[in-house]
């Protein structure tokens, strides 16, 4: 699909004489006149032509950038959620269309299998063509040198064995593959060819393509990604419950999923000055069974913790308020509410709930009056109030501002509610109200330790912080083929960039009576500036390989030497 | 050291300003200067002489011809010395290796003053890729001097670019942030800043080849486009010269998207996630390949080729200047308010 094409389509610059057509198998011929094999055959031409690898690769190109222009759900679902929220009457459409997922679309996806097709019916005619020349003998030597791009000439007192040993030695001493032919009026012929790496390093690039296509269809069938979030002193293990969100992929089951668990030991953010991260430094011990020993180990952003199976990657960070509520019957609940950075400055927002709040202890029936309390935290709190944005991330002078809502929150429905925040249903309809009736009157500012008395007599207290950090649990089993199949990719790359097709022969001819005269012709195969410089070089060598010979110069003389096809 | 960094870089913008000036004159006097007398001569009339000393004439790139100082055919500092328009180009690319090297000097302050290798921002980005940019016009100009027509493109490039970086990206020299303190932080954007700076160099002799080749196809009347297309080097040598350096290039492009992928498993746990900036990378490295692939299709010509690369190197500047600021992404390295 690159680089060289079939020699049938070797324009005539390129085409090289000793390249012969190879002989049409019968079975073929007969093949391709069953009926119907016509426009499949058509079919089959058009789509591994050149054009339409061109073609296909701008399209992929071109396909490529809605990705980019569109919120994405593998990247961010909460922005496809906004996307929806503010085109609300295009996103529908745009999401029939696939413009959220790009990139598992079907029309995506038939854009790069069409290319890998294409690729593949254009690699394996050229591997077995690739393979074929490495084993066949260099071409026999055309008939006229002066017919190629360059040639030269030279005699010397030697017989014509000992010229053609010396040529070809000096042949091999450049590492030329070469093979030495007898024609029938005596004269011998010597055929080089080199660079046969560069169609190698061509088919390992494309192949490696393969591999990392393989390599991104076994991750996504094998491999599974989880995320949660943990509190400082929490212990998760490595099941689907226990993760906040997970996907498996499409050959993966929950119980494959490897049974390590991992406990937050403590995290510490640095920043610096102008509250820029400096540092984020998670320590954590795990187990990768249940009866293997207690490991240590150092989560940091570009260090994740790697076990048997899966990865575990530090990826954000923030604070959890922890809370008392005593209610109105002395019984007391504690929570630990991680609150979500709204800024940079660690802003947070958050809710804590209180299900099981002010029920009676007798047991009667009663007006559900849960409590659910929703904040704003401010590790450094900002002197206006009004703004309500930390001034550090760092706990310096942290604040908490809470409304406290009473009612019913709405958990009994069994419908999935969010942790960080109210139900906006049960607000809406009323069920859930503040506190005493207005916002001032439900809402009050706490520093650690301190505590606010509801209007029913019951207590909040703000007990203090945990830091809490998010991570990502991973395992792609495609990783390894990726990276190998980069590495081939690159090799293959450079190697097909660099290399150069070229081929030479001499003829060497007796001269009347003693000495022969030594006739040397060579092309580039692929284009190449610096043949003509090579191949000067080369046949100077031929001349005093081995300080054999010792012929004067001065009958020398370059034969045709034109820079054509160059 | 920081404040350094920041004047250096007006003057280095200065040095460049005065070298375009040089190029220019020698642009615009030089009515077909003897250096564009030399690029227009034909290939023939050099080869004639023989197979060697066609090889050894002074533009033939370095890997295939060290050139023979003592080449009877022609030396182009010796006929050019005769013209002062070309006294002018040669003033032109002097200043350029005195702006490369303040240049340099932007970049070793900036870097001594973050503490960390200065390419962690996208100021500090574009003034790395253009001083990669600069060295590999320096290092063409020496290989082939025919080329220096090309240096009013290159020096007028790198005066938007560099003042663009100083007035509109320019950014506080910084500690890194956690998730770029990574060794990959110096091998995958050092090799980004390579690839980028000598793909936008392939950028202008791609361009000028689709001026050039319409002009020597007779398809401009006469005027200004013709007088401009007149003094540059033939199509011919503007096609292999883009071919030369896309090919040199895009390996570095794919190792750093490589070395991306390697960097993004270890900090954000996947190595691939269709971010906008990698998305572009991708879309860049698909276009790249594309044109690769045509210039290397016989069939396919070679001006249909060259719109390829130019199409590509458009997908470049888009990634490199509007997905940093249109789209956010983990790539949100712009650091510019």
């Amino acid at each position: 699909m690159s680089g060289g094409t079939p020699p049938a389509t070797v324009p005539p610059a390129q085409r090289d004489p000793s390249v012969r057509p190879a002989a049409g198998g019968d079975w073929r011929r007969r093949l391709a006149t069953m009926p119907g094999v016509g426009p499949v055959r058509a079919f089959w031409r058009w789509l591994t032509s050149m054009r339409t690898a061109l073609v296909l690769l701008l399209v992929l190109a071109v396909a490529a950038v809605p990705g980019s222009v569109f919120p994405q759900r593998n990247v961010s679902v909460e922005s496809v959620a906004t996307y929806y929220r503010d085109h609300p009457s295009a996103a529908p459409i745009l999401d029939k269309l696939y413009a959220f997922d790009v990139y598992a679309s079907p029309w995506f996806s038939a854009v790069y299998l069409l290319l890998f097709v294409s690729l593949v019916g254009c690699l394996v005619p050229r591997l077995r063509q690739h393979l074929a020349n490495i084993v066949r003998k260099p071409p026999p030597a055309p008939a006229r040198f002066d017919r190629l791009p360059h040639a030269s000439q030279h005699s010397t007192v030697d017989d014509p064995g000992t010229a053609a040993r010396t040529v070809r030695a000096a042949l091999k001493s450049r590492r030329w593959r070469t093979v030495v032919r007898e024609e029938p009026d005596g004269a011998i012929t010597i055929a080089a060819e080199k660079g046969y790496l560069k169609e190698t390093g061509n088919l390992v690039f494309h192949f490696a393509l393969l591999a990392l296509l393989l390599g991104v269809a076994g991750g996504s069938w094998y491999g599974w990604h989880a995320n949660r979030l943990v509190v400082v002193g929490d212990e998760f293990c490595n099941t689907l419950q226990q993760y906040d969100e997970a996907g498996l992929g499409a050959r993966t089951e929950a119980t494959d999923l490897p049974p390590f668990c991992v406990t937050l030991k403590d995290f510490r953010a640095e920043y610096h000055d102008n509250g820029a991260p400096a540092d984020y430094t998670a320590h954590v011990s795990y187990v990768e069974s249940p009866d293997a020993p207690v490991k240590d180990w150092t989560l940091k952003v570009n260090n994740p913790l790697r076990v048997d199976g899966a990865n575990v990657y530090l990826l954000g960070h923030g604070y959890a308020p922890v809370l008392r509520y005593t209610d109105r019957y002395g019984q007391t609940f504690t929570t630990t509410a991680p609150f979500l950075p709204l800024d940079g400055m660690l802003t947070s927002e958050g809710v804590a709930k209180f299900a099981y709040a002010n029920v009676p202890p007798d047991g009667s029936a009663a007006e559900p009056a849960q409590l659910g309390l929703a904040g704003i935290y401010q590790p450094t709190v900002n002197p206006d109030f009004s703004q309500a944005k930390s001034l550090f991330p760092l706990e310096r002078d942290p604040v908490l501002v809470l409304a406290a809502y009473q009612g019913d929150l709405g958990l009994g429905s069994g419908a999935p509610q969010s942790v960080y925040e109210l139900d906006e249903r049960q607000l809406h309809l009323g069920r859930l109200a503040l506190v005493g009736g207005s916002l001032e009157a439900a809402t009050h500012t706490l520093r650690p330790g301190e505590s606010w008395t509801l209007p029913d007599g019951s207590t909040v207290e703000f007990l203090g912080t945990k830091q809490w950090i998010t991570i990502s649990v991973r395992h792609d089993p495609g990783e390894a083929t990726m990276l190998g199949g980069a590495i081939a990719l690159l090799a293959g790359l450079m190697t097909s960039l660099s290399g150069r097709r070229r081929r030479v022969w001499a003829r060497i001819t007796p001269d009347q009576g003693t000495g022969s005269v030594v006739m040397i012709g060579g092309l580039a195969r692929t284009e190449y500036p610096g043949f003509a410089d090579e191949f000067a070089q080369l046949a100077e060598l031929a001349q005093r390989f081995g300080g054999e010979t010792a012929q004067p110069a001065a009958e020398n003389k370059p034969v045709g030497a034109t820079e054509r096809g160059q | 050291m920081a404040h350094t960094s920041d004047v250096l870089l007006t003057v280095t913008l200065l040095v460049y300003l005065a070298a375009f000036l040089g190029y220019l004159v020698e642009f615009a006097f030089g009515t077909r200067g003897a250096v564009a007398r030399v690029a227009a001569r034909p290939e023939r009339e050099l080869v004639s002489v023989g197979a060697e000393a066609a090889a050894s004439t002074a533009w033939d790139l370095p890997d295939t011809a060290p050139a023979a100082p003592a080449s009877p055919v022609v030396d182009p500092r010796a006929e050019k010395a005769g013209s002062r328009s070309g006294v002018a180009g040669i003033v032109g690319a002097g200043l350029t290796v005195v702006g490369l090297g303040l240049h340099i000097a932007v970049l070793v302050t900036r870097g001594l003053a973050a503490g960390h290798v200065p390419w962690s921002n996208m100021y500090e980005f574009v003034v790395a890729l253009t001083a990669v940019f600069t060295i590999g016009w320096l290092v063409l100009l020496a290989v082939r001097p025919a080329m220096r027509p090309l240096g009013i493109f290159i020096t007028a490039a790198l005066v938007v670019l560099l003042g663009f970086a100083g007035l509109v990206l320019t950014a506080e020299a910084g500690p890194l942030t956690p998730p770029l303190q990574s060794s990959w932080l110096k091998i995958h954007v050092s090799a980004a800043a390579i690839a980028s700076g000598l793909l936008l160099l392939g950028f202008v002799p791609a361009a000028l080849y689709l001026v050039r080749s319409a002009y020597e196809a007779g398809r401009f009347r006469p005027g200004l486009v013709t007088d401009l297309a007149d003094r540059l080097p033939s199509a011919d040598r503007l096609e292999r010269l883009t071919f030369r350096l896309h090919t040199f290039a895009f390996p570095i492009w794919t190792l750093a998207i490589i070395c991306g992928a390697i960097w993004a498993e270890s900090a954000w746990g996947r190595y691939w996630g269709w971010d906008p900036k990698e998305t572009w990378s991708f879309i860049s490295w698909v276009a790249y390949a594309a044109y690769l692939h045509a210039r290397a299709t016989p069939s396919v010509k070679r001006t249909v080729a060259t719109w390829f690369s130019v199409a590509a190197g458009i997908t470049m500047v888009i990634n490199l200047y509007v997905i940093n600021f249109v789209a956010v992404g983990m790539h949100s390295y712009a650091g510019v308010e």
